[in-house]
């Protein structure tokens, strides 16, 4: 769907010069999604793009105000689809926070491999979507068949491809299961190689190259006025990443580098993610490593359902925690919590306001695509032509759902 | 085909070429590349090296004028629905619709101000496949059963007497 | 400097109104008055001993049926001092000055928070729906807006419709 429609036409000494209004999406292959471009262009030169959301806003927040704490799960993994682990992991933390509690130690290592497996898939699916959208059509297949081995296990630990909503308030909601720490690290062990292969493939590419190199930058002044983060800042060369910065769960036990550029073109936003794929990998190994047995959720009846089945069938007090808790959700002390997690796409954040009862008063999600999509002004990057934008726009790598929540 | 929609009793010659025009469409059913929300991603994978999608013909066209189904993959909001009816209205004829997905179907959990509470409401959908979001494997199930679909609808030769659509479209 | 030395120093170097939120236990918070709002957001982002140079979020709040009913909530990071910090600001009648020049970032944020809330933003320069479409009638996210909206042909399950023009 993409309408041209002429605003105005004038003759002046230069030449002929005219101005145009471009319609570009909803419906566009390279919008990634329902996003609604109005480009004001002087031929095909970029003179101000508006973006349009909206179109997937599903009224999330609202709708988790209605919610009690548990529901909730379910719907921030539809935040952030190509990556729910993340999303679940920081909503989790934040009631934790208010609860004033801590998942054990087990829990918290499987939170950090599924977020981190979940990074690796949302970053592939960029890897491969923006030379897609820039004319090399191969890649997207590559990277989606390594992406089929992630959604393997992540099906392997929680049952489901996408939506996993393995995470509770407390823990997770059961062990791995028996051979998956050996299936990851096999999975770790091929996909080092493919992401060298990637590199093969896109690396030299002059097409591609052209098509990003020194398009759309960025500087780092800019980046940070904007509120970018995550990969898309740190392409500009601000070395922030909340995983090191402010650390949760157990990312101060793991070592791994910040990756940083220094130009914050497209080309650098998409190699900064796939060397964060690496980085990944890393963490991934060293958490199976670490990770130590134990119990995967709180023991306390009020918040979570008993580890032990058995005593549902003997024990009458656990019997009426067990139903209140399925029925009524439990309940969150009165207070306010902010709390931010360096999901894939930048600051995930999740302000929850409680009242003190089973459901939040006030659920607001920092959605970091919402944030990064702004970017797409003329004003502050160096897109010159009508091409450059979709560039840019792959490279900015906003997910709709999360930009619209 | 126009004018000559269910203008043709049954006999031999009429029930072959319905039969060829039958299997024609249902061996090249073109989606339109259209992803709304989380569906898109298993739509996606069902059209990559996987699962292979092109093994039944179909084939993802990013034009709404080119191509034949409509998979409404995603949350539909009130804002995007005259869009979808609009894309709907710009297929040529024979146009299918797969509603993918609970939120396509019925709204799902978004039971809110926002979304529209099933595609229905917008376009006729031929066939729904469950699930949030439904496995690559549903989506191909989908096709199939959408190809099952189109295997006996009458081309040339009229509809039976008792049949709800008895009237001859001219178009 | 300690969380407690920023709070003070700010203080110290601000003229207007400021409290400390006592009841927030996460991270520092600061009560200002809506006129204060962007001197004080100027002195945290220029401040070299502060430098909140990165604007998180914008989040709008209702607590209706209390009066005032609006308040809006700013989070705030320093990048080179590793630090949060969070702003309030109640707003006694759904009208706040705009900080897009000190953050560009918070144009889409204070345009979510009109979409939202309806909360006006002085000075901002482009002040337009941002989720909900130009025609939408009423702000979603308050909250005596129902959850499933107004009863019409494309939304059976809503409520039934607000008269219109007073009692009829």
């Amino acid at each position: 769907m993409t309408e041209v429609t002429v605003v105005q036409e004038t003759h002046d000494n230069s030449g002929f010069n005219r101005e145009v209004l471009m319609n570009l999406g909803p419906q566009h292959p390279s919008t990634h999604g329902v996003l609604r471009l109005l480009l004001q262009m002087d031929g095909e030169i970029i003179e101000r793009v508006d973006p349009h959301i909206g179109l997937l806003h599903r009224g999330t927040e609202k709708l988790a105000e209605h919610f009690t704490y548990t529901q909730i799960f379910p719907l921030t993994d539809r935040l952030d689809y190509l990556c729910p682990p993340s999303n679940n992991l920081g909503f989790a933390l934040a009631v934790e926070k208010l609860l004033g509690i801590e998942a054990p130690v087990r829990a918290q290592y499987i939170r950090v491999i599924m977020a981190e497996l979940s990074r690796i898939s949302g970053h592939l699916l960029i890897t491969g979507a923006l030379p897609m959208d820039v004319g090399a059509m191969t890649s997207l297949l590559y990277t989606m068949r390594e992406r089929e081995m992630v959604m393997d296990l992540l099906e392997m630990i929680s049952g489901v491809r996408m939506h996993t909503s393995f995470c509770r308030v407390g823990g997770v909601r059961e062990d791995l299961p028996p051979g998956c720490t050996e299936r990851i690290i096999e999975f770790c062990d091929i996909f080092t190689n493919r992401i060298a292969d990637y590199e093969k493939l896109l690396l030299h590419n002059r097409i591609f190259l052209a098509r990003v190199e020194n398009i759309g930058n960025i500087s780092a002044r800019h980046a940070v006025a904007l509120g970018l983060s995550g990969p898309n800042l740190r392409a500009s060369g601000v070395d922030w990443d909340i995983r090191r910065d402010a650390p949760y769960e157990i990312y101060d036990r793991l070592e791994f580098e910040v990756i940083t550029r220094k130009d914050g073109d497209c080309f650098d936003r998409w190699k900064c993610r796939v060397d964060e794929m690496r980085q990944s990998l890393r963490m991934i190994r060293q958490c199976v490593e670490q990770m130590p047995e134990g119990p995967v959720i709180v023991d306390d009846p009020k918040i979570a359902f008993p580890v032990d089945k058995d005593k549902l069938a003997h024990s009458m007090e656990t019997h009426i925690h067990h139903f209140e808790l399925a029925a009524f959700g439990f309940k969150v002390p009165a207070g306010e919590v902010y709390q931010a997690i360096e999901a894939p796409k930048g600051e995930l954040g999740y302000y929850i306001i409680s009242d003190g009862s089973e459901k939040p008063f006030r659920f607001k999600v920092r959605a970091p695509s919402f944030v990064n999509l702004q970017a797409l002004c003329e004003h502050t990057t160096n897109m010159k032509y009508l091409a450059d934008v979709i560039a840019m726009l792959g490279s900015l790598d906003p997910v709709m759902a999360e930009v619209d929540k | 085909m126009g004018i000559l929609n269910n203008r043709f009793q049954d006999n031999v010659f009429f029930t072959t070429s319905d039969g060829i025009i039958n299997w024609s469409r249902k061996s090249s059913l073109w989606p339109e590349t259209f992803g709304i929300a989380c569906c898109a991603i298993e739509m996606i994978s069902a059209g990559c090296a996987r699962y292979d999608l092109d093994r039944f013909g179909v084939v993802f066209r990013p034009s709404p004028r080119q191509s034949d189904v409509m998979i409404v993959a995603g949350t539909v909001t009130r804002k995007m629905a005259p869009i979808i009816r609009r894309l709907y209205d710009q297929m040529p004829e024979p146009r299918y619709v797969i509603a993918m997905g609970t939120c396509a179907i019925s709204g799902g959990v978004y039971n809110t101000y926002a979304v529209v509470q099933g595609v229905d409401h917008i376009v006729p959908v031929d066939v729904h496949v469950a699930g949030c979001p439904p496995r690559p494997e549903a989506l191909l199930h989908g096709f199939v059963q959408l190809q099952e679909k189109i295997t006996g609808t009458r081309v040339l030769r009229a509809k039976p007497p008792d049949s709800p659509h008895t009237e001859v479209k001219v178009s | 400097m300690g969380n407690a030395d920023i709070l003070a120093h700010i203080c110290a170097h601000f003229p207007g109104d400021l409290r400390v939120d006592d009841a927030v236990t996460d991270e520092d918070c600061l009560l200002v008055a809506p006129e204060d709002l962007v001197a004080l957001c100027l002195l945290l982002r220029d401040d070299p001993a502060l430098k909140f140079d990165f604007m998180s979020d914008i989040c709008g709040v209702d607590f209706w049926p209390e009066t005032p009913r609006f308040q809006l909530v700013y989070q705030l990071y320093s990048i080179p001092f590793k630090r949060r910090l969070r702003l309030k600001c109640r707003l006694e009648n759904a009208t706040a000055p705009s900080i897009t020049q000190v953050w560009t970032t918070a144009n889409w944020h204070e345009r979510e928070a009109w979409d939202m809330y309806g909360i006006d933003f002085t000075g901002h320069p482009d002040l337009r729906r941002i989720y909900m479409w130009e025609e939408f009638d009423g702000f979603p996210m308050r909250r005596d807006f129902p959850l499933r909206g107004y009863k019409d042909e494309m939304n059976p399950f809503g409520d039934e419709p607000k008269p219109k023009g007073g009692a009829a």
